[in-house]
């Protein structure tokens, strides 16, 4: 404070230049903003890197644990051999494994048919099955196929999907039903909220009501009769969540109309006769956006717990489509048996979820006029 | 005082009935009915089933009927469970929500009040920044991710407690539910008291009390906390009506029979008349707990008086 007198005059920084560089002081809230950065381009652009698409089944690797070599692993090619060959209706005779390939001796009783080489194909260990040495009598064959070497970094769910592609594009769900829903809800509880704070009179008085008479509904229930009205649609259905969860919204926007109607800034601006469009867009949205970028911040977490837990009874996002509380709530039905898959989706949830509170929160600092 | 509590109950009731009218015809708009979920029941029998809950009846007539039972208190037949009625499966249900909610909750309270007057006492020391984390990390990671993981590591792993069921209120049951529906209330309880305890250590009548010499727990516990409990005590209010009507979440991670579960479940059978009934004990809790918490704050507040 003593060396004011001594600093040469600066040029005065706007609202929004001098909330930037506090955000950008703030260390967790930007740590966050690289994150959530990170993340959405993780979910965004990662399944199309990842080598299994989302909806692929591999019937011979129902939850195998997560690895970081490939898969199948040694101890695996008996059983995986055995059931190609089952399932070929023949009788193993021997296998062994050369160079990155394996010979299977087979025998029947019939002479074997060499289109039996597509059920070996058919298994996801193996590819490229043929026969490379015949009996005269045909009912001894030698097989040769490829081992397919796969990877399954966040290993497979119940069915053999990959875990790292689902989780991706579970995020991608996740994320984009929490801009979606936060988005509807912001623009709703605006022009409510300033509709009433504007107005206000009678219509203020009634506006607020109803917001009170909805508050006191069990918000559950409100959302579940939702859910039912909207069916399987789970866009039109998060549209309908983010017009419940306004509530809020419409509130701190009143608040703040309110309080901006009636400065003085408002009112030397109306002596001079600027036009009520001319002091909304000057003077009261500019005032408005601070709390509405706050809130919104919060907004997205919020609505991503309430997918997440919608999907979690079974009432969100259908199968095969997946988003990060469908993959916690198949996690947390296969416990004992299979933790990568309760751990890996309830650790991207959790840190995004992380990511955004810490950025909601550096926003409300760095907004705060309070606080300068 | 008490003129003011009678007043408070009178405008309930119409808080109430708006509640009720609005979730009635809300539930009758979505589409399906109670009976609509049994495969291949008899059109005859369905119109019997019908008549017998007249579900026949206009929807108006419906609501009339309804209002009337209610005003005589009495919550109808359940649909989904012939042999009980709705106030039978709340006798049930609702005790085991209001234990769990309750234990939570004071736990949370005094936990949670606990850890955010140490933090504001040692402000910006490892003492807060601890207690700044936990409250974080209970806010942020959900329920449902907590519920799941404690099954896993102290009921699966080290085996400590079962992992889940009712067990008939064993103590033993409880810890899981109730330390899952604390963590997230404990969490914003020692934020909010952490806020307001710093706020009111710097005010001028606690500068007065240590001006006079007045020992540091008489400053803390009597002048200081005082001021610090008010936004505390209306935080508390609505989050106790929220917790001792159950958490779905809860209830179903760790198959408890509570109020919370039955409600979704109800709601997803259209099961109108317990539906209903869960609204109205939701709202009569609400009401009540806000009442409570406009009387604490006279109590706790000399400077709010009610006339």
């Amino acid at each position: 404070m003593t060396d004011i007198a001594a600093a040469p005059p600066k040029a005065g920084r706007s609202l929004w230049a001098d909330a930037w560089a506090r955000l950008k002081a703030n260390k967790a809230a930007m740590v966050s903003a690289y994150y959530l950065v990170f993340i959405a381009v993780l979910c965004i652009a990662g399944p199309w890197f990842t080598p299994h698409q989302f909806t692929t089944i591999y019937q011979d690797y129902n939850r195998v644990p997560p690895s970081l070599s490939a898969y199948p692993k040694p101890e695996m090619l008996d059983l995986a051999v055995t059931d190609a060959v089952r399932r070929s209706r023949v009788d193993l005779l021997s296998w062994e494994q050369k160079d990155g390939k394996i010979y299977i001796t087979v025998t029947s009783a019939k002479p074997i048919d060499e289109r039996m080489t597509r059920y070996i194909d058919r298994s996801s260990v193996f590819e490229g099955a043929q026969i490379v040495d015949k009996s005269a009598d045909g009912l001894k064959v030698i097989l040769s196929a490829e081992i397919e070497r796969k990877y399954f970094f966040f290993g497979t769910d119940n069915s053999g999907r990959d875990l790292l592609t689902r989780t991706l594009v579970a995020g991608r769900v996740s994320l984009a039903i929490g801009l979606l829903a936060g988005l509807v809800a912001v623009v709703i509880g605006v022009l409510y909220g300033a509709a009433a704070g504007f107005l206000g009179g009678r219509t203020d008085e009634v506006l607020m009501r109803i917001v009170d008479i909805l508050y006191s509904l069990p918000f559950i229930f409100f959302v579940i009769m939702l859910v039912v009205f909207f069916g399987r649609n789970f866009v039109l259905m998060f549209l309908a969540v983010g017009a419940v969860l306004w509530l809020d919204m419409a509130r701190i926007v009143r608040g703040q109309a309110l309080s901006i109607k009636r400065q003085e800034y408002v009112q030397a601006a109306e002596a001079l006769g600027v036009t009520r469009t001319g002091i909304l867009l000057r003077h009261v949205v500019p005032n408005l956006l601070g709390p509405v970028v706050i809130y919104m911040t919060l907004l997205v977490p919020q609505v991503i717990i309430l997918e997440s837990f919608l999907s979690f009874l079974g009432l969100g996002v259908q199968e095969p489509m997946a988003s990060w509380g469908v993959l916690i709530s198949q996690g947390a039905n296969n416990m004992p048996g299979a933790n990568w898959l309760l751990f890996f989706p309830s650790l991207f949830l959790t840190t995004t979820l992380f990511a955004l509170n810490f950025i909601g929160d550096g926003l409300r600092d760095a907004l705060d006029p309070k606080d300068r | 005082m008490l003129r003011y509590v009678i007043r408070r109950l009178l405008t309930a009731i119409p808080t109430l009935f708006v509640i009720v009218t609005i979730s009635f015809f809300l539930m009758r708009v979505a589409p399906g009915g109670p009976f609509n979920q049994e495969k291949g029941l008899n059109p005859d029998i369905k119109a019997n089933l019908e008549r017998v809950y007249h579900l026949d009846e206009s929807l108006l007539m419906q609501y009339l009927r309804y209002l009337w039972n209610l005003v005589r208190g009495d919550f109808g037949p359940t649909y989904t469970s012939p042999d009980f009625t709705v106030a039978e499966r709340f006798a049930n249900g609702l005790p085991v929500s209001i234990q769990l909610g309750g234990m939570a909750l004071i736990l949370a309270l005094l936990i949670g009040g606990a850890l955010g007057i140490i933090a504001a006492l040692h402000q910006n020391k490892w003492e807060d920044y601890s207690v700044i984390a936990t409250a974080t990390a209970g806010s942020t990671i959900p329920t449902f991710v907590i519920a799941p993981l404690f099954q896993l590591f102290f009921a699966l792993s080290l085996k400590w407690f079962p992992v889940g069921g009712w067990g008939d209120g064993a103590l033993i049951n409880k810890v899981g539910p109730v330390l899952t529906l604390m963590l997230p209330q404990l969490a914003i309880v020692a934020r909010l008291m952490r806020g307001s305890m710093i706020e009111s250590l710097h005010s001028h009548h606690i500068r007065t009390a240590r001006a006079l010499g007045l020992s540091d727990y008489a400053i803390i516990i009597r002048h200081a906390l005082r001021g610090a409990l008010l936004p505390v005590v209306s935080y508390a209010g609505p989050a106790a009506a929220a917790l001792l009507t159950g958490s779905v979440i809860v209830e179903t991670i760790f198959s408890i029979p509570g109020v919370g579960r039955e409600f979704v479940f109800s709601a997803l059978n259209r099961d109108y008349t317990m539906v209903m009934g869960t609204v109205v004990v939701i709202a009569l809790f609400t009401i009540s707990f806000n009442l409570i918490v406009d009387i604490l704050y006279a109590v706790v507040d000399p400077r709010v008086r009610y006339d």
